[in-house]
């Protein structure tokens, strides 16, 4: 059953993502009615299948990297439809949409369960939990990124089109990738922590220095940087925009790292 | 004798051009002087502001006028060859021409169809043609005319009331940068009437903190009342720059006030939080390269023309009628400008001391009862050597001074004399305001 609510919400978030990316070469009212409406439809049946799988799944094992990614793009949706209820920002769908449709249909190529090799503690779930939420932050700040470059070059370059109306104001993008860093980072942070106290339960050590750790502490190291910067020295607006960009680059990265992984680990 | 227009606009020649050919305040006194010593040209008035440089005058011979006022603008600035202009300049006489100067009186050539600007710039430029005694009776006229009609248009239609003006679009761009500009502070450099207006615009949309900066300080000081700001001293307003979120550029000067480095240096004080500088000056005041500082958002006033291009619809219909009011009003100038032609002159005058000759020697011979016929010869003959005798000179006058600067008020004056009649609309003028005028003849230089 859950599977079923899967399917439909990647049909769903597949038809929003087409509609959004439209309605970034022309204003239509209706389609963004439209396109809202089902984004928000697909929110709710991917909320049923989580829930499904999480009461009748494998719960109790280690979590999958398909369900992480599953929840990474229910997150983005959820983060997506509170910021468009707030500030009413459709343009933000636009890149949000496209992104959620992405994880989770790389969720759907990934294999759902791991064979569990090692004792399971409960832990590795508030790692693998704190680690998305992190994530989230992080893809929201990239988001902002990309949408702050686009208006940033259409206002140098004068190019006075549909994008640059719908596209928000340069400090609210700005703002909005601040935010979503300093929310983002902590959860991170945590996420490291508990998933380190998770390996030294399982392996008794809390770093093993694989590619995929090594990476994802690198990026932490790297979002580090960028925090402070732009607290202490105002690396802000551009280069904020460009350090995100580069940083989400890390972020996907070290998922792929644990995607392949995850297939390794399968065959 | 021809009434023409020769010059460029925001549509015809871009911003590096105009700026080469706009004639400072303090120069159009001597630019006047210059343009109306070409032989040919009898009256002249010039209209320089940000968006156009036009010559108004009137000719005695079409093609070589055409040519001097060419030549005399190719004059404003030594890297300009005449023949350079050609590709930017519009020609045009009659009818034309005064259609043209109305369209742009009612700002219906502007870049912001209904900006309110223009009308008071064509009144300084006639002004200042009347303090140097440019214009005689035809441009006087027909400058005046075009001043009513700017004005008729302005309260009969809504042009102005839906009108965003240049000034405006900065604001719309400004909260493309920013979202809320209620804690945002603007700079206003110069006292431009552009940038004034853009500055009433900002606080219109919340902006609460002003910083005024003039070469003159006790100015500043007055406009920072006004927008219950704070005066800099303008020696010190590049230091300031970083306090200032909204920096608006428009002062007289000929040179850029504003540098890339000085651009630079202030967002690096900001912390790369985001600049907008606008530049509303014709010649710019700030160096273009500032456009390559990263955060920092420079527009000049080509670039708010893009914008505001882009939301015309509403406006055009008003627009629409206001063309209307002009095309009435042109025909009501053109009636008057035929009056004043000689040959008609002359036939009405004839045929005017004809009909009173006639009149006159009927009732005399009606009172003197049955004459000879040689008699009434005589009499008659009397008759027409009289009034032959008074208007004998007239004739002579008006065809010799036609061809002189005067020669239109000469027509005018005989038409007033024998009670012609002439085109009637155009006598309950409104006048420039009496008042103005006279302040501007007692100005200095």
């Amino acid at each position: 059953m859950a599977a079923v609510f899967f399917m439909v919400t990647m049909a769903l978030y597949f038809a929003a993502t087409v509609s959004f990316l439209a309605l970034l070469l022309r204003r239509a009212d209706a389609l963004s009615t439209f396109a809202l409406t089902i984004t928000a439809v697909g929110f709710a049946t991917h909320t049923v299948a989580l829930v499904m799988r999480m009461l009748t799944g494998p719960g109790a094992s280690t979590p999958s990297i398909h369900e992480a990614l599953s929840f990474f793009s229910w997150m983005l949706i959820l983060v997506f439809l509170a910021v468009e209820f707030r500030h009413r920002l459709h343009v933000l769908g636009s890149f949000i949409v496209p992104l959620a449709l992405v994880s989770l249909v790389s969720a759907a190529a990934l294999p759902e369960t791991v064979p569990t090799l090692q004792p399971v503690f409960r832990t590795l779930w508030v790692h693998v939990t704190l680690s998305m939420l992190g994530t989230v932050g992080f893809a929201v700040a990239f988001v902002a990124g990309v949408m702050y470059l686009i208006q940033d070059g259409l206002l140098k370059s004068k190019r006075f089109n549909v994008l640059y109306s719908k596209l928000p104001a340069l400090d609210f993008l700005d703002d909005l990738n601040q935010q979503s860093i300093v929310l983002g980072f902590p959860l991170l942070t945590l996420g490291i922590i508990t998933g380190a106290i998770s390996a030294e339960f399982a392996r008794g050590t809390y770093v093993n220095w694989n590619p995929e750790q090594t990476w994802a502490l690198v990026t932490w190291l790297f979002y580090f940087c960028v925090l402070v910067g732009r607290l202490t020295v105002g690396w802000r607006a551009k280069r904020a925009a460009y350090l995100t960009i580069i940083g989400f680059a890390g972020v996907v990265l070290t998922l792929v790292g644990v995607a392949l992984k995850s297939f390794g680990s399968v065959s | 004798m021809h009434i023409v227009v020769v010059g460029l606009s925001h549509k015809t020649a871009p911003v590096e051009i105009r700026e080469k050919l706009a004639v400072p305040e303090s120069r159009l006194g001597e630019a006047l002087t210059r343009l109306c010593a070409y032989q040919g040209i009898k009256e002249g008035i010039l209209l320089s502001t940000c968006n156009r440089v036009e010559v108004y005058a009137v000719v005695e011979d079409l093609e070589a006028g055409y040519s001097r006022i060419q030549e005399f603008l190719a004059d404003a600035h030594l890297s300009v060859a005449s023949e350079q202009l050609t590709p930017h300049l519009y020609w045009q006489t009659g009818d034309r021409a005064i259609t043209h100067l109305f369209r742009v009186a009612c700002s219906l050539d502007s870049m912001v169809v209904g900006e309110s600007q223009i009308l008071g710039q064509v009144k300084d430029a006639f002004e200042t043609a009347l303090t140097h005694k440019t214009t005689g009776l035809i441009l006087n006229k027909v400058v005046k005319k075009a001043i009513s009609v700017a004005k008729r248009v302005r309260t009969d239609t809504r042009i102005a009331e839906t009108a965003v003006s240049v000034s405006y679009a900065a604001v719309e761009l400004a909260k493309k940068i920013f979202s809320d500009l209620r804690d945002k502070t603007v700079l206003l450099v110069g006292a431009g009437e552009m940038a004034k207006l853009a500055a009433r615009h900002f606080m219109a949309a919340g902006v609460r903190h002003v910083l005024v900066t003039t070469r003159t300080p006790q100015h500043a000081v007055v406009l920072a009342d006004r927008f219950n700001g704070t005066a800099v001293p303008f020696e010190q307003f590049r230091e300031e720059m970083a306090t200032a979120d909204i920096v608006l550029v428009s002062t007289g000067a000929a040179h850029y006030l504003v540098g890339s480095d000085d651009v630079q240096r202030a967002v690096k004080q900001r912390m790369n939080r985001p600049m907008f500088l606008i530049d509303i000056s014709v010649p710019r005041n700030i160096d273009p390269a500032v456009r390559h500082v990263d955060n920092a958002f420079l527009f000049d006033i080509d670039d708010l023309k893009f914008r505001v291009e882009q939301n015309r619809g509403e406006r055009l219909q008003e627009a629409e009628r206001a063309e209307h009011m002009v095309i009435e009003e042109v025909a009501a100038v053109r009636q008057w400008l035929q009056s004043l032609e000689v040959t008609p002159t002359i036939v009405a005058l004839r045929g005017r001391v004809e009909d009173i000759k006639r009149a006159e020697v009927e009732k005399a011979l009606a009172r003197l009862g049955h004459l000879p016929p040689q008699e009434r010869a005589l009499v008659e003959a009397m008759a027409s050597s009289i009034v032959n005798k008074l208007i004998h000179n007239t004739m002579v006058t008006l065809k010799s001074e036609v061809t002189t600067a005067d020669g239109a008020a000469f027509v005018e004056a005989a038409r007033r004399f024998f009670n012609l009649g002439e085109a009637g609309p155009i006598r309950d003028e409104i006048e420039i305001d009496e008042s103005t005028t006279r302040t501007s003849v007692n100005k200095p230089g």
